[in-house]
């Protein structure tokens, strides 16, 4: 057992540290949320992708550098420590592209995954509607055959990055006779441009446009851009919501890198006095070390030929929770300068804190609730009864 | 980098575990309650033979130690079985007598603790307040406050604790063993290694009442259903589960920083704070869940129970290791950087393997 790095990774780190001193913007981003943040972050992706910092853990061939797991985590860990953006390309590289890597074919990664790579293409997921949630065996938005292709018929909702994004990705109803629920779907990708969408973008609870609801009206989508078998959609989904919750959708980097900050906040602004608020900073900055702990613990055990499962459920409910924790307590250290949102010029840290506290509150609710996670804990990793939800 | 165990570790452990499964521990920590320490004795002395408490004694003296990650593992074990006696107190002494200076007594005592010949329980009056565990069948009695390490000369009368296996008392008299700097050094070593041995105890302890809450949810039933089916049932489980799970990371961690650095007073102090707190929520949720089964003292789970709470308190509360962990410079979550500071940069010693008396 041991927490060394190789040279190599070392070597690995220094690298990423020195293009992130010389590239991360000196003043942050605005909102990627927002029309101007949108566009800011997006040429933020290309110049990310010019120097191959893009998605790191990818091959070569699509624009990556081949990284080990390891070597991600370390990408990820400067990649937060130096302040850099939030990721908008996020869906299309953590949750589409271990998909296509999976189940697309030759052709699909050859044509997406460098756009994808580049912030050329950036992708809104398109799993909720009105009436699905979690529970996505419920769906009933439907993908009617047709000739050379698929009409995508129906409504989806909480679309993440739709308001600005080019591309969706999804799961349609294309049996509705089969036998069980979950069979009978199909995984498509398509523009969100084409002809019969219509994208209603939804404001989120501060009112930015972060998601969106997508109206399809026969949207035609050619076989090409159909991932793995028509009808096995559920099963080609479920790899890609293991690795949402999973490894890969918060790395433990953007965590440590929160509570150093908020650390740094704490012995700032608190009142020594405070030992409730210490405590709490204190169980954050100890959250934040056990994740990342956890996380390359998981990431040995994938390297000596493990898997993850279930296990990804105890990852998305830690983070999520320790999220908010770590936002809620800097809100506090804050007062009055906590209330005001990233938009407002004074608000501290350019916003970030507020900005932060926003896109926390909706960890637990998606990605699978977090009673859903604790759920499949229960069940998968406890062996406790399936009983009435 | 590796950050799990390794086969001869999880081999150890499995040793140890089997080897506890078989000896009736509940029957011995009630025994040990009533002041009847010869089956706690007998279970000392296998677990001597299997190498327990020579991993916190250097070969010098006839240990296999300090192995840190090593007593990590055999303390999670000692922890999931309720194994009574001054067990943190008996691998802390050792250390402190390992670092004290005083070759005498380390000639003494080191070679019969490593053996299980002996056994010793140690008073830190800032950590432990005026008590000693179970003094009064210890072989030596150590009693440090700041800068002086006596050997106790009695034990005192019995205090008893809420958990009636704990057995407390107030050493008194004796002779100096050493003073200054040096002394105060070798406590706040041995600390640091109780601090991580009550952790995993804490870490093993949490575990069991894990295991068998799940077993009764599963059997028990009510409104025809077993309750383990109830979604706020599940809920609070899979919560004691992701508390346990993230704990253990943490304590890998502060032990692999001991054995490197020989101190990572700040590792221990999460590890210690996050272990006891989810021992001791684990014992909240296996109360709670055995309804008033598990409020009865005949019940055996009630020895996990009970042991939570002292558990979680000792050798460091968890304000003070909170504390401890904001302490010093900041950066501490990030990973080990190119500051040049990084002790387990090749060319540090590596820790050594459990030698063959231990896992076999």
């Amino acid at each position: 057992m041991d927490l060394d790095f190789s040279a190599a990774d070392d070597a690995f780190r220094a690298e990423a540290r020195a293009w992130l001193a010389d590239h991360v913007p000196t003043t942050p981003l605005p909102s990627l949320e927002t029309a101007e943040g949108f566009a800011a972050h997006r040429a933020w992706e290309a110049e990310l992708a010019a120097d191959r910092w893009s998605v790191v853990s990818w091959p070569e061939e699509y624009g990556g550098r081949g990284c080990s797991v390891l070597q991600w985590l370390v990408f990820e860990e400067e990649y937060y420590a130096a302040g850099a953006p939030g990721r908008v390309g996020q869906n299309g590289i953590n949750l589409l592209a271990p998909t296509l890597f999976e189940h697309g074919t030759a052709e699909q990664r050859a044509r997406l995954l460098p756009p994808t790579a580049s912030g050329e293409v950036v992708w809104a997921q398109a799993w909720s509607e009105p009436e699905s949630g979690s529970d996505l065996a419920s769906l009933r938005s439907a993908a009617v055959r047709t000739e050379g292709g698929w009409l995508l018929r129906g409504q989806k909702t909480w679309s993440s990055r739709a308001a600005f994004a080019d591309r969706a990705f999804g799961l349609f109803r294309s049996d509705p006779g089969a036998d069980r629920p979950h069979r009978g779907l199909t995984y498509l990708m398509f523009p969100l441009d084409a002809e019969g969408v219509t994208v209603r973008p939804v404001g989120r609870l501060d009112g930015k446009p972060a998601f969106a609801e997508l109206f399809l009206d026969d949207v035609f989508v050619p076989d090409e851009d159909v991932i793995g078998a028509p009808g096995d959609g559920w099963r080609v989904a479920m790899s890609t919501a293991g690795n949402e919750r999973g490894l890969t959708l918060r790395s433990p980097g953007r965590f440590s890198a929160a509570a150093d900050r908020l650390a740094a906040l704490w012995r700032e602004r608190a009142d020594p006095a405070d030992t409730a608020v210490r405590d709490r900073v204190a169980d954050t900055v100890i959250g934040a070390r056990a994740y990342r702990l956890f996380t390359y613990a998981n990431a040995s055990r994938l390297a000596a030929g493990g898997s993850l499962g279930a296990e990804s459920s105890l990852n998305k409910v830690f983070w999520s929770e320790l999220d908010i924790a770590l936002h809620e307590t800097a809100l506090d250290l804050l007062g009055p300068y906590g209330e005001l949102s990233d938009e407002a010029p004074e608000a501290p840290a350019h916003g970030a804190w507020a900005e932060g506290h926003t896109f926390a509150l909706a960890g637990p609710i998606y990605a699978g609730t977090n009673e859903i996670q604790r759920d499949i804990i229960a069940e998968r990793l406890l062996g406790l009864p399936k009983g009435r939800r | 980098m590796r950050f799990l165990l390794d086969d001869e570790q999880r081999e150890f452990a499995r040793t140890l575990d089997t080897l506890l499964a078989a000896a009736d521990t509940p029957a011995t920590a009630r025994s040990w309650a009533a002041g009847d320490h010869a089956p706690g004795r007998a279970l000392w002395s296998r677990l001597a033979a299997a190498g327990v408490f020579a991993l916190a004694v250097p070969e010098a003296y006839d240990g296999l130690g300090p192995l840190p990650v090593e007593l990590a593992v055999a303390f999670t074990e000692l922890g999931r079985h309720a194994v009574p006696g001054p067990l943190v107190e008996t691998v802390a002494a050792a250390a402190l007598l390992d670092r004290l200076g005083d070759k005498a007594a380390a000639g003494t005592w080191l070679p019969r603790l490593a053996a299980g010949e002996a056994t010793a329980s140690l008073c830190v009056p800032d950590l432990t307040g005026p008590y000693a565990l179970d003094a009064d069948m210890a072989d030596a009695v150590l009693v440090s406050d700041g800068d002086t390490v006596r050997l106790a000369a009695t034990a005192g009368p019995v205090q008893r604790s809420a958990d009636p296996v704990r057995r407390l008392f107030r050493p008194a008299g004796g002779t100096v063993l050493a003073r200054g700097p040096e002394a105060a050094a070798a406590t706040g070593y041995a600390a640091e290694v109780a601090a991580l041995a009550t952790a995993a105890q804490s870490l093993g302890l949490g575990r069991a009442l894990l295991d068998r809450t799940v077993t009764h949810v599963r059997q028990r039933t009510q409104f025809g259903v077993p309750v383990g089916s109830f979604q706020a049932v599940k809920h609070r489980l899979a919560d004691t589960l992701l508390a346990l799970e993230f704990a253990q990371p943490l304590l890998h961690e502060a032990a692999l920083t001991l054995a490197a650095r020989g101190t990572a007073p700040r590792e221990i102090a999460a590890a210690k704070v996050t272990a006891g707190e989810a021992a001791h929520a684990a014992a909240r949720t296996a109360l709670q869940l055995h309804g008033a089964v598990g409020y009865t003292e005949e019940l055996d789970l009630s020895l996990w129970i009970r042991k939570a709470r002292p558990l979680r308190d000792a050798w460091g509360s968890p304000a003070s290791c909170r504390a401890r962990v904001l302490a010093g410079p900041t950066a501490e979550t990030r990973g080990r950087d190119l500051s040049g500071e990084d002790p387990r940069a090749p060319g540090s010693p590596a820790a050594p393997t459990v030698g063959k008396g231990a896992g076999a």
